[in-house]
């Protein structure tokens, strides 16, 4: 256990001595949002609609900006090896980097997002609605997405390889996350929807930490 | 040692010998001819039947007979995803060099089945729907099953070393057979929760007998083509991978 928080910790003092990337992908996330009521226009009640869509939308792409980091910079100076030599279980180190991740890049969306929300013009009901979904679907995203940041370790052009081995997994997430949102606002319930979100983050909970250390071991081999 | 020795002898055909690329090799090369004549056969009994013998359907007219492409091809597509996956964790665990070529080898007939699926189905949405395409679930998922192809191969293609390749591309296709089944239930939720009345891919009630013959034989037609392939792939695969060894070299096909 204490494994699993040294990690942790590492990684986010590494990430607090380098706070551009973090802000970059952050920025990336307002940005693109703010893009779509410009693009498609002021419309409130079209905004509305779109809002669960285009805010879910853009937490999944700038997750993804983040994952290059997962991994990237300990293979490359040799960091990733050590670890993988220590006696602890890479498991658990593993899951230490996926949780430092979500901290770094999945909670300060979850934070943010009513923000977002407000320009969407969406009701208060909608909001709490929606911060529910992206704080249990956004560990779902950092986890799923750990699988692909493995397995392009080190490979060509391996950030858009990367977005096309993670993005087709995303989709459930998007669709419960999302439908969440939208079911609220035509006054369905809405149990469902963080019953499956609920389902996803325990099963991918259970077995992507070991899928991501295989693949860690498969790159480092 | 006398044991296991009779122990093989007393077998027809030993099934491990066949695993080792320099065996499989000639075996594969005998059995091609052999799949190219039953996909010959089937594919012609299976065009007679859907042309000639299956009767106009009663509401979609001459239009329905694509069904006969369509539906093999989004079958195989699904079950060449299920075997593909098979050999390829099964490279992974025995760490046998044939699996995760046989797993390389399908990927691309995979892929164009998806996309065959996915082309026949537009060609037969815009007469019976009046849409190319629409939002329905099955439709969705079979996209996404392209996308995962898509990622298998740029995967495999992206990484030089050839066991990092099969390696990783196993555990992106163990990955994706995981997901498939949870990506074709949301797909399958999302669109009943949100598009109410969709257009419905469920066929005529009752399908006529000839019908059904048809598609069985094109189905059977799309299997042996897909084997026929598949193994003058892998023999290609075979060929790039140990050009190398000795035997690689003292092959005809190589010398000239």
């Amino acid at each position: 256990m204490s494994a699993l928080l040294a990690m942790i910790r590492r990684d986010l003092l590494l990430v607090m001595r380098r706070k551009s990337e973090v802000l970059t992908a952050l920025f990336f996330f307002v940005v693109v949002t703010s893009l779509f009521p410009l693009g498609i226009g002021a419309d409130t009640a079209l905004l509305r609609k779109i809002a669960p869509g285009v805010i879910w939308v853009a937490a999944l792409l700038s997750t993804l900006l983040g994952l290059q980091r997962m991994f990237a910079a300990d293979y490359a100076d040799g960091a990733l090896e050590q670890i993988a030599l220590s006696p602890q279980p890479m498991v658990l180190l593993v899951a230490g980097k996926m949780i430092a991740h979500w901290m770094v890049c999945g909670l300060p969306l979850v934070i943010l997002a009513p923000i977002i929300g407000i320009q969407f013009d969406l009701d208060t009901s909608s909001l709490y609605i929606l911060m529910g979904t992206l704080l249990l679907g956004t560990p779902v995203l950092s986890l799923l997405g750990s699988i692909g940041a493995a397995l392009t370790l080190g490979v060509r052009g391996g950030s858009i390889l990367m977005s096309l081995l993670v993005l087709p997994l995303y989709i459930p997430v998007l669709i419960f996350g999302a439908g969440a949102v939208y079911a609220n606002s035509v006054g369905l319930d809405t149990s469902g929807h963080f019953s499956l979100l609920g389902a996803l983050l325990i099963l991918a909970l259970a077995f992507v930490p070991w899928v991501t250390a295989a693949a860690v071991k498969i790159a480092i081999e | 040692m006398t044991d296991t020795n009779n122990f093989d002898k007393n077998r027809l055909v030993n099934w491990f010998k066949l695993s080792s690329p320099s065996t499989f090799y000639p075996v594969a090369g005998k059995l091609i001819p052999f799949f190219w004549v039953l996909t010959a056969i089937f594919g012609l009994a299976g065009l007679w039947v859907s042309f000639f013998v299956a009767p106009v359907d009663a509401v979609q007219g001459q239009g329905y007979r694509i069904i006969f492409i369509h539906v093999p091809a989004s079958w195989m597509s699904m079950f060449i995803y299920l075997v593909m996956a098979a050999w390829a964790g099964l490279g992974l665990i025995f760490n046998t060099r044939l699996s995760a070529m046989m797993a390389q080898a399908l990927a691309p007939i995979g892929a164009w089945m998806a996309f065959l699926s996915l082309w026949t189905g537009a060609f037969w949405g815009k007469p019976m729907w009046g849409a190319w395409w629409v939002w329905d679930a099955r439709l969705t998922s079979e996209l996404i099953l392209l996308f995962l192809y898509l990622g298998f191969i740029a995967l495999q293609a992206s990484i030089d070393n050839p066991r990092r390749a099969d390696k990783a591309g196993a555990i992106l296709a163990l990955v994706g057979v995981v997901n498939v089944p949870i990506i074709y239930f949301s797909v399958k939720w999302w669109n009943t929760l949100h598009q109410g009345a969709s257009v419905s891919l469920t066929k005529a009630p009752a399908m006529a007998q000839t019908m059904l013959l048809g598609m069985l034989l094109m189905a059977l037609c799309f299997w042996m083509y897909t084997i026929a392939v598949g193994l003058m792939r892998v023999r290609a695969i075979i060929l790039e991978r140990e050009a190398h060894t000795d035997w690689v070299r003292q092959l005809d096909e190589v010398k000239v």
